[in-house]
């Protein structure tokens, strides 16, 4: 039993808004696993179930092996969580936000002193601690809620969105601090659109779209398996190509002033390619894991 | 969801959490049950008992400003108390998502609601305390049963916080708090026997001021504060807990609604 969560069947039903229906999925100790999707697409509602925030329309849901619907209490004592909003106390400062949070654990005093300033330390805040929240950037922000997730010692880190809306020096501070927290054995769940991200930190995800999975597998060989190795991108093609592609049975995007092929480098097909209709612009590059999510989630705008 | 044990004794990690903010900012909170007393003590004191004279209160002739120095212990204690439920737990919720965040640690939605409550109470109790030492200077508190006023501003702080704490988990957004503030707060403020006898309303206006949560704690904050210790103070006393003790269980159920998504 060394799954830290197992869901079977999991299903949120907002009214007649289904948010989650028939999901699966589990997640082995130490492994850093993401939940992929557009916005609404059940990642939220998901999570939210996992650390015992939202009941469950129906399914089953295991955490550290312990069904979460009977015990929650015992499984949040063991979790961490980031949810999407900074949701701290503005009116505290930051060392008194990590004291305050840390009593909800019923963490006595001295130990909740002692493991604020190592994680102030840890998260690079240990020279803000008398700084007011509203004082602090966004990046701050998010790592003092980091901090605060992990006055509890999880065995299992939640973050919805982690880096949602920090610039690039931010985001990357965040990845380095989760990259350390995975390399000493932490299980991680997070959601997240950014793609970099997920291919960085996740060992295995899942993409999810209206409430249902969609694919899971480790980011490489999700790329290799729905894309392929490289992704030609013709801007402004000229005309002909579809047909040519059509005629040699070749899958592409046709995406309005730009075509998409998976493709191998070297091969015979790119040569021709880049020789006949490469005349507006055409660009080779490595097959990323946002071409198997666009691929597989559609390109509509969502809400 | 099952959650067993709905409430344990760590209701009071919210209650405490209050408790840390409010010291960072208590002597702004202190200034007003210090000022208002003093305020309406002069004006109505100084300024309406020469036109008003006495005041015939159960049998017996005592001047106005003994008469309405312990109705405003009684507002100040309803309005601490339900304007802390209302607004400020309101903040809280929505605005800072604090409860959201409370939501993912071990508490649970019941400790979270009745810490806010018995926050709301000591907040009455606080602000009791404060007036009672202004309103002493003036000699209209009779010692010791005056001290009673502390476990009845913490009763009347329960039964006023809860029915605030209702409030707050129906309300869709924080401009609807005047409706209930216009038809139940200031109706009570002016019609509870706080500035002139009910004996003075029309029969009908008496009886339905006798329902009152304010009229009732009104009478007992009267009682107390004059050593008048009968059984009248057990009909009020009664009338306050069968309040909170229905306000209460409405709140976690309603707020249990409003929060479990």
């Amino acid at each position: 039993m060394n799954a830290v969560i197992r869901a079977e069947a999991l299903r949120k039903t907002f009214g007649k808004l289904v948010a989650v229906d028939d999901l699966s999925f589990s997640i082995a100790s130490g492994e850093c696993f993401g939940i992929l999707g557009p916005n609404g697409a059940g990642k939220t509602s998901t999570i939210r179930m996992v650390y015992g925030f939202s009941p469950l329309t129906a399914g089953k849901l295991r955490v550290f092996g312990l069904d979460v619907t009977e015990n929650p209490r015992a499984v949040k004592a063991r979790i961490g969580v980031c949810q999407q909003e900074n949701n701290l106390d503005p009116e505290l400062t930051v060392l008194q936000n990590l004291l305050v949070f840390a009593r909800y654990f019923d963490i006595a005093a001295p130990e909740a002193e002692r493991r604020s300033h190592e994680l102030l330390t840890f998260m690079a805040l240990e020279h803000r601690e008398e700084s007011r929240v509203p004082d602090l950037s966004g990046g701050l922000l998010r790592r003092l809620v980091m901090a605060r997730a992990l006055l509890n010692r999880p065995e299992l880190l939640i973050l919805d969105e982690p880096t949602t809306g920090l610039d690039p020096q931010s985001r990357h501070q965040v990845w380095e601090r989760l990259e350390e927290l995975r390399a000493d054995g932490l299980s991680i769940l997070l959601t997240t659109h950014n793609m970099d991200e997920a291919s960085r930190l996740c060992d295995r995800l899942i993409i999810m779209d209206g409430g249902r999975l969609l694919v899971e597998g480790k980011p490489a060989e999700l790329v290799l398996h729905h894309v392929g190795r490289h992704i030609l991108e013709i801007v402004d093609p000229v005309d002909g190509l579809a047909e040519f592609l059509g005629k040699r049975q070749v899958q592409y995007e046709n995406i309005g002033h730009r075509i998409i092929i998976s493709i191998e480098d070297g091969s015979d097909l790119y040569r021709e390619i880049s020789e006949r209709f490469c005349s507006g612009g055409c660009a080779m590059r490595m097959a990323t894991l946002e071409d198997v999510f666009l691929r597989l989630t559609g390109r509509e705008l969502r809400e | 969801m099952r959650i067993y044990p709905p409430i344990s004794s760590r209701f009071l990690r919210v209650w405490q959490r209050n408790l840390t903010v409010y010291r960072q900012s208590w002597k702004i909170s202190f200034i007003p049950p210090l000022l208002e007393p003093l305020f309406y003590l002069l004006a109505f004191g100084a300024g309406l008992s020469g036109l008003i004279g006495n005041i015939h209160y159960r049998g017996e002739e005592i001047s106005y400003v003994r008469f309405i120095a312990p109705a405003l212990v009684a507002i100040t204690v309803m309005n601490s108390a339900f304007f802390e439920n209302t607004y400020a737990s309101f903040v809280r919720m929505y605005y800072q998502k604090t409860f959201d965040a409370m939501m993912a640690t071990p508490l649970t939605v019941e400790e979270i609601i009745t810490g806010e409550i018995l926050w709301g109470a000591t907040k009455s109790v606080i602000a009791t305390a404060i007036m009672m030492a202004v309103i002493s200077g003036f000699g209209l508190i009779r010692y010791p049963e005056g001290l009673l006023l502390i476990p009845l501003a913490f009763l009347g702080g329960l039964a006023f916080g809860a029915a605030g704490m209702v409030c707050t988990a129906v309300t869709p957004n924080i401009e609807l708090f005047n409706l209930p503030v216009f038809l139940f707060i200031t109706p009570m403020f002016l019609f509870s026997g706080t500035f002139f006898p009910i004996e003075n309303l029309p029969l009908w206006a008496q009886k339905t001021a006798a329902l009152l949560p304010l009229t009732n704690l009104v009478d007992l904050s009267r009682a107390f504060t004059n050593g008048r210790i009968d059984a009248s103070i057990l009909s009020g006393g009664g009338y306050l807990a069968a309040f909170a003790s229905v306000a209460f269980p409405l709140a976690i159920r309603t707020m249990r609604r409003r929060l479990i998504k």
